[in-house]
C-alpha cells in the first residue's frame, strides 16, 4: 500500500539514532523522500551519497544602516528582541548572526535609515539515491537559527510519496518548525534515565502540536529501561525495539544502511513502517 | 570617571561575576562622588544575545572603564566601539578590592576575548 504520509523522527538529544532510524525508514519505504532538517549537522546524505540535482542558497533579510540618515533615536535597538543591534553612543552596530530577519527595525525607523538587504545563512540541496529523494538543509556555522533553512527545505518540491523528516535534536524552534506539517512523530529513545528525560521533552513538544506519536526504543538492553517505563506510564505506543548490537554500530559508523545490508533489518524497518501507518491511520480516524 | 564591574549582588563587598553577559548586575562606581550604584542586568536571563544587551546597559550607564574577568567577542565589539577601556578583574578578589587594584594601576588591560557562549 502506498502512503504519502509525512513522518517526523525526533529525539530529545543527539546520538539516540534519529538519522539511523530516518535513513533506514526512507530506504525501506522507497520510493520515498528523506528530508534532513538537522541543518546544524546534516549527515543523512553521507549514508545515501545522492547524485546532487540542485543547490539553492537560503537568504535572510538583514538591516543595513545609513549613518547619515540615523537620528540616534534608538527605537530599533530597544525593539530588537534578539539583541542584534547596539548603539555605542557613536554608531549603530548590527550583529548579522543574531538577526532573525523579522524586519521590525526597518519598519520602526522614523527616518528610513535602515533598509533590509539579504545575506546567505545556508543552503538547501536535493539529490537522488536509489529511489530515495534526498533533501538536506545546511546551516552555516555560527548562525543563530536554522529555522529559515528548514522552512525553505520543507517548501522544496519533491515527487510526493512518503516523506521521512530527520529532525534536529532537542525540542527547540528548529524542531518545532520541522514537525509543523508531519502526520506522525516517531520519538527515538535510549534505555537510560537521561534517555527517558529527553523522551519526555519531545513527547511534550509532540503533544503541544497535537501530533500522534509513538516510540522506537533504540539500543535496547535487557533489564530496566526507564524509557519503556515512561511509555507505559504515559500510554505511548512502542513501535519497535532495536536491540543494542555491535555489528549494527559498525555498519552505521561505516556509512552503510542496515536495511540494505541485512535482511533482518529490512524486515524490522518494513514492520516499523506498517506499524506507523496503522497508528497514524488510527489517530486520523480518532481525530476526525 | 565611572567604572563598571559585573557583580553577583548589590552589597559593597560583592563578589565579581565570573561572566559578563550573564552577570546578575553591574556595579557602577563614580570616582568623583566616591559612591556606587547597582544596575540590574536585564540580559542575565536573556535567551540569546546576552553579551550585546549587557554591553548596551554598560554603555548606557556612561562609564569610561569596565573591569571584568572575561568578555565575549560581541560584547567586546560594542564596548570598544563605545570607547570604553577594558581591564581584567581578578576573580579571587571582590569588587571593592578590584577597584582598589585598578586605582593603584595594578590591573592589566583585558587582552583575551573569548568567542562567546552562543548557544540556545
Amino acid at each position: 500500500m502506498m502512503s504519502d504520509r509525512t513522518i517526523a523522527v525526533l529525539s530529545g538529544k543527539g546520538g539516540t539514532g534519529k538519522t539511523f532510524i530516518s535513513v533506514n525508514l526512507a530506504c525501506a519505504a522507497a520510493p520515498a523522500t528523506y528530508i534532513d532538517c538537522d541543518a546544524e549537522e546534516p549527515n543523512g546524505h553521507l549514508f545515501f551519497q545522492p547524485a546532487i540535482k540542485t543547490q539553492e542558497a537560503v537568504n535572510v533579510p538583514v538591516p543595513r544602516v545609513d549613518p547619515a540618515k540615523c537620528i540616534k533615536c534608538r527605537q530599533c535597538v530597544d525593539f530588537c528582541a534578539y539583541h542584534a543591534l547596539a548603539w555605542t553612543g557613536r554608531e549603530l552596530l548590527v550583529f548579522d548572526e543574531m538577526c532573525h530577519g523579522c524586519g521590525g527595525c526597518a519598519m520602526l525607523c522614523p527616518v528610513q535609515a535602515l533598509r533590509e538587504t539579504e545575506r546567505a545563512i545556508g543552503r538547501v540541496q536535493t539529490g537522488e539515491a536509489q529511489g530515495v529523494q534526498v533533501l538536506s538543509g545546511f546551516l552555516n556555522p555560527g548562525e543563530a537559527t536554522g529555522v529559515p533553512v528548514i522552512k525553505q527545505l520543507l517548501n522544496t518540491k519533491h515527487p510526493g510519496g512518503r516523506a521521512i523528516i530527520d529532525c534536529p535534536p532537542g525540542s527547540s524552534c528548529m524542531v518545532s518548525e520541522s514537525i509543523q506539517d508531519a502526520d506522525y512523530c516517531v520519538l527515538v529513545a535510549e534505555p537510560t534515565r537521561f534517555g527517558a528525560h529527553n523522551l519526555a521533552m519531545v513527547h511534550e513538544l509532540a503533544r503541544l502540536y497535537n501530533k500522534p506519536c509513538g516510540v522506537v526504543l533504540n539500543k535496547a538492553l535487557p533489564g530496566d529501561d526507564p524509557s519503556r517505563q515512561y511509555c507505559q506510564a504515559h500510554g505511548l505506543p512502542i513501535l519497535a525495539e532495536i536491540a543494542f548490537e555491535v555489528q549494527l554500530g559498525k555498519l552505521t559508523s561505516n556509512g552503510m544502511i542496515a536495511v540494505k545490508e541485512d535482511p533482518r533489518y529490512r524486515a524490522l524497518f518494513e514492520r516499523l513502517l506498517e506499524r506507523i501507518d496503522q497508528e497514524a491511520c488510527h489517530a486520523a480516524v480518532g481525530h476526525s | 570617571m565611572k567604572i563598571a564591574i559585573p557583580v553577583v549582588s548589590d552589597v559593597k563587598d560583592t563578589a565579581v561575576s565570573d561572566t559578563f553577559g550573564r552577570a546578575a548586575m553591574f556595579m557602577v562606581y563614580d570616582t568623583e562622588a566616591d559612591a556606587s550604584i547597582y544596575i540590574q542586568n536585564k540580559a542575565a536571563l536573556s535567551s540569546g544575545g546576552a553579551g550585546i544587551q549587557a554591553a548596551q546597559t554598560v554603555v548606557d550607564s556612561e562609564v569610561s572603564v569596565l573591569l571584568t574577568p572575561q568578555l565575549g567577542s560581541n560584547a567586546a565589539k560594542v564596548l570598544k566601539a563605545a570607547g570604553i577601556r577594558l581591564y581584567k578583574a581578578q576573580p579571587g578578589l571582590n569588587a571593592r578590592e578590584n577597584l582598589e587594584r585598578f586605582t593603584q594601576g595594578k590591573l592589566d588591560a583585558l587582552e583575551q576575548i573569548h568567542e562567546g557562549f552562543h548557544r540556545h
